[in-house]
């Protein structure tokens, strides 16, 4: 036994590649079919921690999006309106169930693609994913109940655009709960990240789903931009950054159709003098570290109650000196690789500025692979509030940490930005924490925890965040029409 | 009208803050008697800054009603219910002067908009039970949804009603606890003035309503573009939605359009739900 070697050092644990057989190719999934792509083009598709190619995903063009609407609209017209909810919702109870028969295979297709770690798709993404089905599958034939009138509505056929971060979740927040209130579904993966939701269309055709209830459209921005032109699309929902949430709400502005929104966050995490230290560093850990920090509701900006900052820090770097950075493939890996080269440029330009603006940076002194996208773990101290890494969201493993010195002052430090998507605040007094989470302007605010999901519990933000909610009872809502039965009845008066 | 005496007229002015200012640019413009040159009152004509100043005052405005208790807030514009009833008689005949109404037409709307108030009053201290939710998690958190207000709204009357279609468009704002900036039928503001004085004795904290007289055209794009407004409601706008659609979504205000109805939608529509997290344990 040579004496260098760490007893603790943990042995590679790494999850089987074979357990998915991934095609050289694949088309797009329109009205119950694999099809080509009439726009003839295709782009190759990445593993980001290996920089292997992975397949090749077509690139739907608006030919493919016209298809793909009118084989939605055709379904909702001649099968999925008229079926009763209860039938709908045994549609969805199957997929959820031979989703949780492949989960593993999901979990590690969703691990190469994305680059995610093993451990992260295999015990949170699948999991949630599948129960937002199975939870949405409960709704269908229980509309009635939901808070939208007696005789509620679907919309019809909804355009649906989802990012990388969580591709087959995104999908299963977009997917159910159109479903389960009756709409049929266009959806544009992210160009990164296709696979799983080309899975997903291998699920819907083995559990015999309609043709043209679901279709998926891969592709790039244009595509989406299409998806966003086509006129017979009757609603949206988008989730991705404020920008082009923005763009896409202006150019519907002349339809007039609904549109839901989760964009853009910049997450405060507050942690008062009175927290209980240790669970307050794992919650940080957990709020800017999971998923790459690939998060939009990340909290990424540490406020610290002054005369605990030291402390915290110092205990906040030791934890994050345990962090194990690296193939995410391996079961013990904490920290996995960035999603694509573009997203490492941004997170590195960011931290750039920071060191340029005057914050302090650290990392651990951890190895990274030779290949594929990898950023250290990094949290900026000496931040101040105008400082971009404090403005700007950064989506990568990057804390920035400010400080208070009153809960009024931290409310105000939290409350100063056009985001609200997520806050957290940590704190073993209970009216403390109730007071914050009053006046915390988020969607969501995590008390003593951070970055929990669950398909029962509403999701969306405040402000520039977005609008709408995805998950639980309010989630159904921006899928139903609205009714707004008149109590009294509109009189304009009759003129003399 | 008697002839002994000579009547005194009313100045209508704007109502910003809790005061009566006129316009700052000075402004004022006429409003006739339905169908002749009767002049029935100069209002005041609004400016840009005038708005500005009103979304100011709500904005300060905002964190006073919003720390009110339902049921104070609720108590507050079922007052301006009591208020409106002691001054039934000017609503009637101001409406009768400006749409041409006749007397029983004109009392209709005014008992309407008197109930409506009392409807949304009611409403305070119950949307947050009817659409908040206690939510069942998988894992040991209580979890729990509600309704909370935007902040400040933007509110566009209903250009071809005098009273009814104002009190549509402001009180599901207000209910759901947020201040508002409104702007007055641009043919019939007389009613929106004397709401003003209603609302200045029903303990509305100052600048929780403002409401505004003048020239749409001219106030439209300023109210739709102002970075400090967090929501609209056009159901009274019929024109120039579009170019209001797209300058909200700068700042992404939350756009409510209902038409005419009445609904608790209606004040949901300028609600944002948050949820609130926490781990249960020993």
């Amino acid at each position: 036994m040579t004496e260098n070697v760490n007893p603790f050092a943990y042995a590679p644990a790494p999850e089987s590649r074979e357990l998915v057989s991934i095609e050289s190719s694949y088309d797009l999934f329109i009205n119950g079919k694999f099809v080509a792509p009439k726009s003839k083009k295709r782009f190759v598709t990445i593993n980001p921690a290996t920089e292997e190619v992975l397949s090749k995903i077509s690139l739907g063009g608006k030919d493919d999006l016209d298809l793909a609407v009118k084989a939605a609209r055709r379904a909702y017209e001649s099968v999925w309106s008229k079926l009763p909810g209860k039938e709908r919702g045994k549609y969805l109870y199957r997929i959820a169930r031979l989703m949780q028969e492949r989960a593993r295979e999901f979990a590690v297709l969703e691990t190469l693609d994305n680059g995610k770690p093993i451990r992260e798709t295999r015990d949170t993404d699948i999991p949630l994913a599948i129960q937002h089905f199975f939870y949405h599958a409960g709704w269908a034939d229980k509309l009635e109940f939901a808070g939208n009138g007696a005789n509620p509505r679907a919309h019809g056929v909804v355009g649906q655009i989802i990012p990388w971060n969580f591709p087959l979740l995104m999908l299963a927040w977009k997917v159910a709960p159109a479903l389960a209130t009756g709409n049929t579904v266009v959806l544009k993966p992210a160009e990164t990240t296709s696979l799983t939701a080309l899975l997903f269309a291998q699920i819907c055709i083995d559990a015999e789903l309609p043709p043209g209830v679901v279709n998926i459209v891969t592709g790039d921005g244009s595509t989406g931009a299409s998806l966003v032109a086509h006129n017979g699309v009757d609603k949206f929902a988008f989730t991705g950054s404020t920008e082009v949430g923005k763009a896409i709400n202006r150019s519907l502005a002349s339809s007039g159709k609904p549109v839901t929104l989760e964009l853009g966050g910049k997450g405060a995490n507050i942690v008062f003098e009175d927290a209980a230290i240790d669970q307050a560093v794992e919650g940080i850990v957990q709020g800017i570290f999971f998923n790459q920090g690939h998060v939009c509701c990340a909290g990424s900006r540490l406020l610290v109650q002054e005369n605990i900052h030291d402390h915290l820090i110092e205990k906040l770097e030791r934890r994050i000196e345990k962090i194990r950075v690296g193939d995410p493939m391996d079961k013990n890996t904490d920290l996995g690789a960035i999603n694509s080269k573009e997203q490492l440029q941004k997170i590195i330009e960011l931290t750039q500025s920071g060191e340029i603006e005057g914050a302090k940076a650290w990392q651990p002194d951890c190895a990274l692979p030779s290949r594929g996208f990898w950023f250290r773990p990094t949290i900026f101290t000496n931040v101040t509030g105008a400082h971009r890494i404090a403005r700007e969201e950064i989506f990568g493993p990057v804390l920035s940490v400010l400080t208070f010195r009153t809960p009024q002052e931290a409310i105000e430090k939290a409350n100063n930005t056009p985001y609200g998507l997520a806050a957290g605040v940590w704190s073993e007094k209970g009216s403390r924490l109730l007071w914050a989470s009053r006046e915390l302007k988020a969607g969501v605010i995590w008390a003593n925890t951070y970055n929990k999901f669950d398909a029962a519990s509403p999701f969306g933000g405040y402000k520039e965040s977005g609008w709408g909610r995805e998950g639980g009872r309010h989630g159904l809502l921006p899928y139903l029409t609205h009714s707004s039965t008149p109590r009294v009845k509109p009189s304009k008066g009759v003129r003399k | 009208m008697s002839k002994d005496r000579i009547d005194v007229k009313k100045t209508y002015k704007l109502f910003i803050n809790g005061a009566f200012p006129r316009s700052e640019s000075g402004r004022s413009y006429p409003i006739y008697r339905k169908g002749s040159k009767v002049l029935l009152a100069q209002p005041a004509q609004a400016s840009r800054k005038d708005l500005r100043d009103a979304v100011r005052a709500a904005r300060e405005a905002r964190l006073k009603w919003q720390s009110a208790t339902a049921y104070n807030r609720s108590q507050i514009l079922y007052r301006i219910a009591e208020m409106m009833e002691g001054r039934r008689l000017q609503f009637v005949e101001e409406i009768m002067a400006q749409a041409s109404l006749t007397k029983s037409v004109a009392e209709k709307e005014v008992s309407e908009a008197i109930d409506l108030w009392v409807w949304y009053a009611g409403w305070c201290d119950k949307v947050g039970q009817i659409s908040g939710a206690n939510n069942p998690i998988n894992g040991p958190f209580y979890n729990f949804t509600s309704p909370e207000p935007i902040g400040v709204v933007g509110v566009f009357a209903e250009s071809d009603s005098s009273l009814l279609g104002l009190v549509r468009a402001m009180a599901p704002a207000l209910a759901g606890g947020n201040t508002v900036v409104v702007l007055a039928s641009e043919r019939y503001p007389l009613s929106a003035i004397t709401l003003s004085e209603v609302i200045a004795t029903s303990d509305v904290p100052a600048g929780v309503i403002n409401i505004l007289t003048g020239i749409r055209n001219e106030l439209t794009p300023w109210l739709a573009s102002h970075m400090e407004v967090d929501g609209l409601d056009i159901s009274g706008e019929k024109s120039r939605r579009v170019e209001i659609r797209t300058l909200a979504t700068e700042n992404l205000k939350r756009v409510a359009d209902f038409g005419s109805s009445t609904s608790p939608n209606r004040i949901l529509a300028l609600m944002d739900q948050k949820t609130i997290w926490h781990p249960i344990g020993i």
